[in-house]
């Protein structure tokens, strides 16, 4: 027993918070300003795929024990329309999944990344086809810009057998070519990652993994493990941290006793980034790549975003935040607006040609949606449940059901040669 | 923290809204037919009646009448409560009456996911009631290092899919730590970490498993899973009161579809005795948690239709188990079927039906039936097909008589 006076709490319940964080300034030096990126109009050139350059705030960045990157871009006209239409996409799909969720279409967790856009588009625009990420369950966007199409994406949480994963994952367990989910387990992902890079650059291959997490998987012990393990074999990773302010309804300040999280690989370089604004996103990428591509091992970046919704679909997500936070954030820092804003002050094209930007991303979204909730629902058979356990033609003998009636004997079915694996690039 | 979330509290009321079809696409009737789902006009798999179910006490007498309670306790009142309101009163009383009593995990300051801590932080301040960062592996050694200083952290892991990352600090630390102390008698006995577990409709991979074989497996723990709100919070005290560390594993489609009178005072009930629900001759069933509501309807069934008589026992505290309860019916009855949620694989029913045909071998009329999860992993539409069902567990009723 302790020999201390009985507590008051004991005697009397007590309403007092001990841990009660010192009051932080909501924003430091690197702003969530989605429209911060300067042109000159004049030096914007006609042609749709002449390159010209862009000169990025000097609120962009914040760096630790790391040069920033330039705070120039080189880019096109065609290229900041694609970015810009592939923001309007992943929002659009999003938007299909709440009202499909709403609509009881689709169950079980759901985790939308609204508002969190330019990070997804400006990795994938940093990046090539040949690099490989992975993240979280917030990750419809990152799949489909990793080349999901909308389709197997919303099959996949509509639990079809044309769904990205077969249907049997849904919203937290997508993958793609060089995409490699999708995690459910907070954290998980990050020594994986490193692994993935690992192999790559044993393999000579001159790529870059990136390895994402957020604000809170941050903590978790495996992504310590895992960036000393890459710093130690000079690994070619960006791990990243998608800091939206909130784990759940745990404010960063009250779950990280350091919210700088480009800070924590200690003695790893880190970059804290305004992820609101793609192109600093895509410009601060672009150099991480060329930074492990020179030899020079792994880096921790932040990017700093904001979800619009909730946590998952079953929270409003108002509670934890005010409502004014939210509608400062998308008033004023939206990503799709912030481009918008300055592809017109750039002159780099006109509110017509965005508005049928506009509208060809939703045709092109709402039609595949259209298409995914009339795919069929799975084949009720064994095979389906116990297929992918292991290799194909080395299964014991049978895996077992409820009752042995129900055992699913492996040597008495087609399992069929099925498709080929597509996470390999 | 004076905001209190409803991201968790919406989150809990989401999963435990009950669910009416597996399938997302219920156009597709024909299909759906080859399902074990419930369906519609379907004899055995309705949907579990909580309201008349034997399983729950639906009257304050029936409740008061149970012998493992305390006489005063018997004397008193009882109150109409779901499972995470038992587990909360639990937890409130273990706070009010012992200041080592201490209460943490991710979320758990706002009520966490499924209520279970509800206001416990404002009444008992954020001192003893804490969110902690979202480190499964750095609570669990955390709560491990506070109790061998004589404290009694209640540790919650936000999902039974999460203690994974924890697993060495339960495995290696908890359950060896007085094993390895030798004669300085250091043991983190006051530990006690709880965790929702199961299916509860559409959790896909990490929002429905049920590992408790996996704990089972190593001396030095206790695994304990109460069936009820009356058993949640008698089986909770006692947990928080034993010197051994004990994992509680809450079935969390129970917290809100549970409800039943449950003694307004606090009470311990035994974490070394499985309980007979109900008495039989022919065959008895073993099983604990959600799985009974299941057995509990296929035995009315089986008993209408085939004349016999089965007993079911709740086998509640799993590790270590009561084989003398289960012994001596299956020696009365001569048969015996083992159901449990989680799959077949090594599980709880393996070890359960080889201690019977060691005991009682000579005695045993049919062999011991298992009836249990599929041994695969939970596809996102799949959950209710994976769990036993009514009709399964009616028929090993039948198949075990039959033999
Ligand atoms: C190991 C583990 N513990 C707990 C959870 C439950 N959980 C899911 S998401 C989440 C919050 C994560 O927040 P953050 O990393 O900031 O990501 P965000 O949701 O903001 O994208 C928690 C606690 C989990 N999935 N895995
Ligand atoms: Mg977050």
């Amino acid at each position: 027993m302790l020999s201390r006076a009985i507590r008051r709490s004991i005697a009397s319940p007590l309403r007092r918070n001990a841990f009660a964080p010192a009051a932080r300034p909501a924003f430091r030096a690197v702003t969530t300003d989605a429209a911060s990126s300067h042109a000159d109009r004049e030096a914007v050139p006609k042609e749709d795929d002449k390159p010209f350059e862009i000169r990025l705030s000097d609120e962009s960045f914040e760096t630790y024990e790391l040069d920033p990157p330039p705070y120039t871009l080189d880019t096109t006209k065609a290229e900041l329309k694609k970015i810009y239409y592939d923001m309007v996409a992943v929002r659009r799909m999003e938007m299909a999944a709440d009202r499909l969720y709403k609509e009881k279409k689709i169950r079980g967790f759901c985790h939308l990344s609204t508002g969190q856009e330019a990070v997804a588009v400006g990795i994938e625009h940093a990046i090539d086809r040949q690099d490989h990420l992975i993240t979280a369950y917030r990750c419809h966007g990152f799949a489909l810009m990793r080349g999901g199409t909308v389709k197997s994406i919303i099959g996949e949480l509509l639990g079809k057998r044309e769904g990205i994963a077969y249907g049997k994952g849904g919203s937290m367990h997508m993958f793609s070519p060089g995409f490699y989910g999708g995690n459910g387990i907070v954290g998980a992902q990050v020594p994986v990652g490193a692994g993935i890079a690992f192999a790559n650059m044993y393999e000579g291959k001159n790529n870059v993994t990136l390895a994402l997490y957020g604000d809170g998987a941050s903590n978790q012990g495996q992504v310590f493990e895992a960036f000393n393990m890459a710093k130690l074999w000079n690994i070619p990773i960006i791990f990243g941290c998608e800091n939206n302010k909130y784990g759940m309804g745990t404010a960063a300040n009250r779950s990280s006793a350091l919210p700088d999280y480009y800070k924590r690989g200690q003695y790893i370089p880190g970059l804290k980034i305004n992820g609101m604004d793609v192109l600093a996103v895509m410009a601060a990428v672009k150099y991480g790549k060329e930074w492990c591509a020179a030899g020079k091992g792994p880096l921790v970046y932040e990017y700093v975003t904001y979800r619009y919704g909730g946590h998952s679909m079953s929270d409003p997500g108002t509670t934890y935040r005010t409502r004014e936070e939210i509608q400062r954030m998308r008033s004023t820092n939206d990503p799709i607006a912030g481009l918008k804003q300055k592809l017109l002050d750039w002159g780099v094209t006109s509110e017509e040609e965005l508005k049928s930007i506009d509208k060809e991303a939703r045709a092109q979204v709402d039609a595949e949606v259209a298409e995914a909730e009339k795919m069929a629902p799975p084949e009720p058979t064994g095979k389906v449940l116990f297929e992918d356990i292991y290799v194909r033609g080395s299964e014991p003998d049978f895996l077992r059901g409820r009752i042995p009636e129900e055992n699913f004997y492996y040597n008495q079915t087609d399992m069929g040669t099925g498709p080929k694996p597509v996470a390999r690039t | 923290m004076n905001t209190r979330t409803t991201a968790t509290r919406t989150l809990s009321r989401y999963l435990l809204r009950p669910q009416i079809s597996v399938l997302p696409q219920s156009q597709h009737q024909s299909r759906a037919k080859r399902y074990s789902s419930a369906v519609a006009g379907a004899r055995l798999n309705g949907s579990v009646e909580y309201d008349t179910t034997p399983i729950l006490h639906h009257t304050s007498r029936s409740t008061l009448s149970n012998p493992e309670l305390p006489q005063d306790v018997r004397k008193g009142r009882t109150k109409r409560i779901n499972l995470y309101t038992a587990v909360n009163e639990a937890l409130r009383h273990a706070l009010q009456t012992d200041e080592r009593v201490l209460v943490f995990g991710e979320d758990i300051q706002f009520g966490g996911v499924f209520r279970c801590t509800m206001n416990l932080a404002a009444d008992f301040g954020t001192e003893r009631v804490f969110n902690t960062p979202l480190s499964e592996q750095g609570l669990v050694g955390f709560a491990i290092g506070a109790a061998s200083e004589g404290m009694r952290p209640v540790a919650e892991i936000q999902f039974a899919d999460y203690v994974f990352p924890a697993f060495d600090q339960l495995v290696n630390e908890a359950a060896k730590y007085r094993y390895r102390s030798g004669s300085t008698g250091y043991n983190c006995g006051g530990l006690v970490i709880r965790m929702p577990m199961g299916v509860v409709g559409h959790g896909a991979l990490y929002h429905s498993q049920s590992p408790e074989a996996l704990f089972t497996h190593i001396p030095g723990l206790r695994v304990i899973i109460p069936r009820s709100p009356v058993q949640a919070k008698g089986l909770l005290l006692s947990a928080i009161r034993s010197n051994d560390p004990v994992l509680f594993m809450e079935p969390k489609v129970l917290y809100r579809a549970a409800v039943e009178q449950v003694p307004v005072d606090a009470y311990h009930l035994p974490l070394d005795k499985a309980e007979i629900l109900k008495t039989g001759k022919d065959i008895t069933i073993i099983s604990y948690g959600t799985p009974l509501y299941t057995c509990s309807a296929a035995i009315a069934a089986a008993e209408k239709d085939f004349g016999c008589s089965v007993e079911l026992i709740d086998l509640r505290t799993i590790y270590p188990w009561d084989r003398e309860t289960i012994l001596e019916s299956v020696n009365k009855t001569g048969r015996a079927i083992v159901v449990h949620e989680s799959m077949t694989n090594a599980g709880v029913g393996a070890e359960v039906a080889a201690t019977i045909q060691e005991k009682v071998f000579l005695r045993l009329e049919a062999p011991v039936k298992r009836v249990a999860g599929w041994a695969t992993h939970t596809g996102l539409v799949y959950e209710k097909l994976i769990v036993p069902d009514v009709t399964r567990v009616y028929d090993a009723i039948k198949q075990t008589i039959d033999y």
